[in-house]
């Protein structure tokens, strides 16, 4: 469909999307290529739905327009069902497993599908799930499940193991390198493989 | 030079290092605040910068140095120009000595804004020169030689970035951090500087007779222009020629437009070798009614013919469907899937623990669903999902607008909220107003003490600069009493009962009644390592009323009839309060 690699990373504000996204963009520039990218800022983005387009190789505006996206990395399994029509047909879907229940869920007493409904609506696209909080902990904190994320995706994108760690070492608080190595590290060799 | 992944705001600050900025001045506002948040946190260039109270100050501060022959910026968000309209519009007439660039920030979509208003309107409007660039890389070069333009022409330029240049990322080219600074000298001469109708209709002469050569000037920077490479042709402006290089066949004429005034002799010459030529252009029809002058033979199509949206924002699959109405082949199919549109919705929401929700709660406990509740521009927009903000129009307008509505003479309660940044952009003017012609109504100031919406920048109230020095602190209280309110009291929104109490008593007072709730933004409080222990249900106690849950906020769920805290919980303690049953209570506490 277009020349570049379009992905989406998605979730809700406050889960770490922009820095996942700028770990992708840095890795591009460690590789020599070049990279678009788009964020949610000001209004949108106190604990609401966010989106980040990123084009691996993009020389154009940083939009990706729906039915046209690569991959979806999600990390709340209802946002990936939220922006799954950005996908192409038969695109790829990496989602945390964990769902937060949205605020007007509980005022309006909104019916939220269950993870087994999400999955079947999603099936689709080729959709892995991944216990995200479970490798965070595991890897030491459960603010790294951006990180895991990354190195689960890690060989779902255009892009080496190699350029995304140094990537990530380079952009996490320095005081954090060593636990947001060892959630990239989990990750990848959890899902790597699979992906 | 060197290559780094920079967003589009920063890549805009970073050029104007290069181009020896030595002034700066601003008022945040969302897609154009960071790029005064990257001059004041950087390192390699040391010159003024400042946030203002507002953007009619901030554009005055930057053209009185502009004035002195510095170069200097001011930036704002696109609606922030309505409120420097009047110095903008007569500063094309005095001109400038130093460059000046005022960035106005479009957003399209409106992403984050109360309209979708075009700046390159205001540019043609002030007779002044504007560019527009399509891509982060363009904003950089095209920042670095606006000063240098502004400097040629003698006038201020306005840069119009949209949210998509703002807010996006790539890779870029930048160069090194200049290191010349100029003296600021302010030498005097009336009849450039003192706009008397007499030397006021010579400058409006002058402006005038420098439009042609303006225009042609642009098109000689290579802003605008142009490749034939058929019978059919493209024109595109700003970010749409990013969308429409994406998707254009090699055999169309494509040009980009990314400065105006438009040379309207070079467009007419390139109108004249086409047959059939569409515009794409976000917003307004600012080029094509330009083409639709010029354009002799050729078949225009655009907004005015339904083939491109007058609202929102283009993407590449938009583009293509502009490209289909008009008859236009283009490189790629998109089928659009339908968006799922049964799920929950995910707004965005007030933090947990933030002192706007609980002061909302009691505001609305104490005047009720029939009072009216004009509201401003700031977080506690959000406040409408409490049922407590009933209008918002533009900044400062909470309490005009409130006093309009209460003396045309609406009999229920009046009550107005306005954060402490707005008010003192341009709050203050409708108190003193509401106050000397003996509105009634109450006033509630959201003092959390920081600009916090755009990204937490220090206001007057903040007691720091833009550069982190220390600053007089100003006293909101004083101020509102020596506007003549006799009726100023303050509150803690986190007291929920004394909150309660100090409603009651301005509900059954007349007149101009302000209360400050003052609490810190939380995420500031985390911030500078204020902690609360943070609070949970006893579920033995918890009786599932649901109470709770009607506050709102985003740490407290309700699952299985019953409530629980989740870890956002920042410990506010006002759910506690709320709870009927007392099944609220601190962490560790019995």
């Amino acid at each position: 469909m277009s020349e570049s690699f379009d992905l989406l990373i998605v979730g809700v504000g406050g889960q770490g999307t922009v820095l996942a996204s700028n770990i992708i963009g840095e890795s591009c520039l460690i590789e020599k290529r070049s990279v678009r990218s788009a964020e949610t800022h000001g209004m949108a983005q106190r604990g609401g739905s966010v989106e980040t387009h990123i084009r691996i190789d993009g020389k154009y505006g940083s939009l990706i327009s729906p039915g046209t996206a690569d991959l979806i990395i999600s990390f709340d399994l209802l946002e990936a069902l939220r922006y799954s029509h950005f996908l192409k047909a038969g695109g790829k879907i990496i989602s945390s497993s964990g769902i937060i229940v949205p605020v007007s869920a509980f005022q309006q007493n909104l019916v939220i599908p269950t993870p087994q409904e999400i999955k079947d609506r999603l099936s689709d696209f080729d959709l892995t799930v991944i216990d995200a909080e479970k490798i965070a902990l595991d890897s030491g904190s459960l603010l790294s499940q951006n990180v895991v994320m990354l190195g689960a995706s890690a060989s779902a994108l255009p892009l080496s193991e190699e350029s995304l760690l140094k990537a990530v070492k380079g952009l996490v608080p320095p005081k954090t390198v060593e636990v947001n190595t060892r959630a990239f590290e989990s990750g990848f060799k959890a899902f790597g493989n699979k992906i | 030079m060197s290559e780094r992944y920079l967003l589009g705001n920063e890549a805009i600050g970073r050029a104007c290092l290069e181009a020896n900025l030595d002034f700066a001045s601003g008022y945040p506002g969302t897609p154009s605040s960071e790029i005064v948040d990257f001059l004041r946190y950087q390192k390699e260039r040391d010159f003024y910068v400042e946030w203002s109270v507002n953007e009619k100050v901030a554009f005055e501060n930057a053209l009185g140095a502009a004035w002195t022959g510095v170069r200097s910026l001011v930036t704002m968000k696109h609606v922030g120009l309505n409120v420097a309209a009047d110095p903008l519009m007569t500063s094309g007439y005095t001109g400038i000595k130093g460059g000046m660039v005022i960035v106005s920030s479009d957003d399209p979509y409106a992403h984050s804004s109360q309209n979708e208003q075009d700046s390159r309107n205001y540019a043609a409007f002030a007779k002044i020169p504007c560019l527009d660039p399509a891509d982060i890389q363009e904003a950089y070069s095209m920042m670095v030689s606006a000063y240098g333009l502004s400097e040629e022409c003698g006038l201020p330029v306005i840069f119009r970035p949209t949210t998509r240049i703002c807010h996006s990322k790539s890779n870029v080219t930048v160069g090194e951090a200049g290191q010349e600074h100029r003296t600021a000298v302010f030498e005097k001469d009336p009849k450039q500087f003192v706009v008397i109708p007499v030397h006021t209709r010579v400058l409006h002469k002058k402006l005038n007779e420098k439009q042609k050569g303006l225009a042609e000037k642009l098109v000689e920077m290579g802003f605008n222009r142009a490749e034939v490479r058929g019978k059919t042709a493209v024109v595109a402006a700003g970010i749409s020629a990013s969308y429409v290089e994406e998707i254009i066949p090699d055999d169309v004429s494509f040009a980009k437009i990314g400065a105006y005034p438009v040379d309207e002799e070079w467009l007419k010459d390139f109108a004249g070798k086409h047959e059939k030529i569409l515009v794409v252009e976000e917003l307004s029809p600012v080029v094509e009614n330009v083409l639709r002058q010029v354009s002799c033979g050729a078949e225009v199509f655009g907004k005015k013919n339904g083939c491109v949206p007058y609202e929102g924002e283009l993407d590449p699959a938009s583009v293509a469907l502009a490209f289909e109405k008009a008859g236009f082949e283009h490189k790629y199919e998109y089928i659009i899937p339908e968006p799922v549109t049964d799920l929950p919705p995910r707004p965005p929401i007030l933090c947990a623990g933030c002192g706007h929700r609980a002061a909302f709660y009691a505001m609305k406990k104490v005047f009720g669903s029939k009072a009216v509740y004009p509201s401003d521009i700031g977080c506690y927009t959000l406040g409408i999902q409490l049922g407590t903000v009933d209008t918002t129009i533009c900044m400062g307008a909470s309490i005009t607008v409130g006093s309009g509505i209460a003396s045309a003479g609406e009999e229920n309660d009046v009550v107005c909220t306005i954060g402490d940044s707005t008010f003192l952009h341009t709050g203050i003017n409708g108190l003193i107003n509401a106050a000397y012609n003996g509105a009634n109504i109450t006033v509630v100031i959201l003092d959390n003490r920081i600009t916090a919406m755009t990204g937490h920048q220090p206001n007057p109230n903040t007691g720091m600069t833009a550069k982190g020095i220390e600053s007089p602190s100003l006293s909101l209280e004083a101020l509102c009493r020596s506007c003549g309110v006799s009726f100023v009291e303050i509150i803690d929104p986190y007291d929920l009962t004394g909150t309660l109490k100090m409603f009651e008593k301005a509900k059954a007072k007349k007149g101009v009644k302000v209360i400050i709730a003052r609490q810190p933004c939380v995420i500031d409080a985390k911030r500078s390592g204020i902690k609360r222990k943070p609070f949970t249900v006893d579920t033995d106690l918890c009786t599932g009323c649901g109470l709770c849950v009607k506050f709102g906020c985003p740490a407290i769920e309700f699952t299985d009839k019953k409530a629980s805290v989740n870890s956002l919980c920042m410990g506010c303690g006002v759910c506690a309060d709320i709870c009927p049953a007392g099944a609220i209570r601190m962490e560790g506490k019995r």
